[in-house]
């Protein structure tokens, strides 16, 4: 296997973020982590980065459609993901905001 | 590159490149604090509103990609997936209980796995005859994760609506059969690296990941659900991060690795508050009935108590603790506890409300659906912070909550519960339980406390005994 710069920076990058990732999230208190795992599971929509330059991409028809259903599919996962998020946040009020 | 002359496009590539990756930089950034926004519930919205604008960030810096040469198919899926993203997102919190939360993050876990097992089939269909090694291996794991994923949540979602069923589903064999599937995959993985270019294998590895992803969660039981759809959220974070490695694209490598090591740590916290280990989660078959645990019951009474006696007792309570449970949120009675809450404070005793982290059916689920009904998180204790006020609280009201406050896990070795941190609601002078029938809880076992002699028992739905208490509270 011939490992050049470019893999070896992106395995830097992978563990870099993984450990930031750690570091954050350990934080979180558990009072959070229902909207934590919302959150979570909005940001998987980042396939829609991948989704979108294989749906644009001049590789003829049937790979643009099924690009263009991955970025469906994706928007799904990002917009209904950050959505219910911010549902879930807004309900969480102390005392002094209290209506 | 020298200087900026225009090209063909409107931006010279040296300067579109640039800009690409000015994007995605700040969108890197900005998915982090917005992660670091969730540990205080007052900067958590903020913190989101960042991570939505990361995203955006994310999408037009995409847009200015030099492969991109065509805008028709990503408008049209953009627009289909939002249109449906919304008709998903904005009902639940409308009219859809908070309670669905679990099922709807496992159908969203699906749909972005979907496309992330398409990106990495397509690319792979496109690839040239000899792929590099870290490309073919970066693109597998990107449609082993992903496929694995979209099954396994279809799985999950399944079994939490209760289309499938929610008991876990065992037969002989069934851990060797689910290692053989992965050890096969694995060996095609491998294969293909020697010998590349055999794209029936990459559809049969796929094929054999997909099935593993259901014949992975058949045997996992509702009450587990929760550390399983934490888990597949780590897969998605790691095929997306997979995905990043194929497309030499550093803003998926960091978004995945940071939702990898978010999914990760939860699924780990939960199996500590329930004081599993996590292969005895995954292989254990736990959430059935247990014959074993069914004798303690035997030849004991409940102590029913009507609800006038319990307004009194509750009327006259110095410190109340409130245990809410996930039957709480099922009979939506969230706000009626609130008001009882109020008319004790107004009366001069003091309520709290103990949340066992593991009540409900997501880490924290309680959390929100208490937050749902308006009351303030200054008054939500974890359990190591209220556990030890137990012992000076007059009256322990326990609403549709049973396994976090069996005894049994501090005293029987043999219940499947054992060892699991409860909260101590044996220890109040006097506890009220709350509770539609003398059934058992969603782990299927039976609890000592119930059989307590200072515990009174109010059986009926939960809302309509709470009403019922409301009523006789404001007569007191």
């Amino acid at each position: 296997m011939n490992l050049d710069l470019t893999v070896i920076m992106q395995v830097y990058v992978f563990v870099l973020a993984g450990f930031v990732g750690y570091q954050v999230v350990s934080r979180v208190p558990s009072l959070l982590h229902t909207p934590l795992m919302s959150a979570a599971n909005a940001m998987t929509g980042i396939s829609l980065v991948g989704s979108i330059v294989v749906a644009g991409m001049d590789r003829g028809t049937l790979s643009s459609v099924l690009g263009a259903i991955a970025v469906a599919c994706a928007a799904i996962n990002v917009v209904g993901g950050f959505l219910i998020t911010d549902r879930m946040l807004k309900m969480f009020k102390s005392p002094d905001q209290k209506s | 590159m020298s200087g900026a002359a225009a090209d063909a496009g409107f931006l010279a590539p040296g300067v579109r490149e640039g800009l690409i990756q000015a994007f995605y930089l700040t969108s890197s950034i900005l998915f982090i604090l917005g992660l670091r926004g969730l540990s205080s519930p007052t900067t958590a919205r903020r913190g989101m509103h960042q991570a939505s604008i990361a995203m955006l960030l994310a999408v037009v810096g995409t847009l200015l990609h030099h492969d991109i040469v065509r805008f028709d198919f990503i408008i049209a899926g953009l627009i289909a997936g939002s249109l449906v993203g919304v008709i998903i997102g904005l009902p639940l919190g409308i009219n859809i209980p908070m309670t669905a939360m679990p099922q709807f993050v496992a159908i969203s876990h699906m749909f972005g796995a979907i496309a992330a097992t398409i990106v990495g089939l397509t690319e792979y269909l496109a690839l040239d005859a000899r792929p590099s090694a870290p490309v073919m291996v970066a693109l597998s794991f990107e449609v082993i994760l992903g496929a694995l994923t979209v099954t396994g949540s279809f799985m999950a979602f399944g079994k939490l609506q209760e289309i499938i069923t929610g008991k876990p589903l065992t037969y002989p064999g069934q851990n060797f059969i689910n290692l053989s599937l992965f050890a096969v995959t694995i060996g095609l993985l491998i294969y293909q690296l020697v010998v590349p270019g055999q794209p029936e294998l990459f559809l049969l590895m796929l094929g054999i990941a997909a099935v593993l992803g259901v014949l992975m969660v058949l045997p996992i039981g509702g009450a587990d659900m929760p550390v399983v759809i934490s888990l597949l959220n780590a897969y998605a974070g790691l095929s997306a991060s997979a995905m990043g490695f194929a497309l030499g694209n550093n803003l998926l490598i960091v978004v995945g690795a940071l939702d990898g090591a978010s999914g990760f740590l939860l699924s780990i916290l939960m199996c500590k508050a329930m004081n599993r280990s996590f292969t005895n989660v995954l292989f254990g078959a736990f959430g059935g009935a247990s014959a074993a645990a069914k004798k303690s019951a035997e030849g004991l009474t409940m102590r029913q108590v009507n609800v006038e006696d319990a307004a009194i007792q509750l009327a006259y309570a110095k410190q109340v603790i409130v245990v809410p449970g996930y039957g709480l949120a099922v009979a939506q009675a969230q706000h009626l506890i609130r008001e009882v809450a109020e008319l004790i404070e107004k009366r001069g005793g003091e309520v709290k409300y103990a949340i066992h982290p593991v009540a409900g059916r997501m880490p924290g689920h309680l959390n929100v659906l208490m937050a749902e009904a308006n009351i303030a998180y200054e008054k939500l204790f974890d359990m190591e912070d209220i556990n030890g006020e137990f012992a000076r609280t007059d009256v322990c009201l326990v609403i549709g909550a049973n396994d976090v406050v069996n005894p049994a896990a501090r005293s029987d070795p043999s219940s499947p519960i054992y060892g699991m941190p409860i909260l101590n609601a044996d220890q109040a002078k006097s506890v009220i339980v709350l509770k539609r029938g003398t059934g058992t809880g969603f782990a299927g076992i039976e609890n000592e406390l119930f059989f307590d002699p200072k515990t009174a028992m109010l059986f009926g739905d939960a809302k309509a005994s709470l009403q019922k208490l409301i009523t006789e509270l404001k007569a007191v």
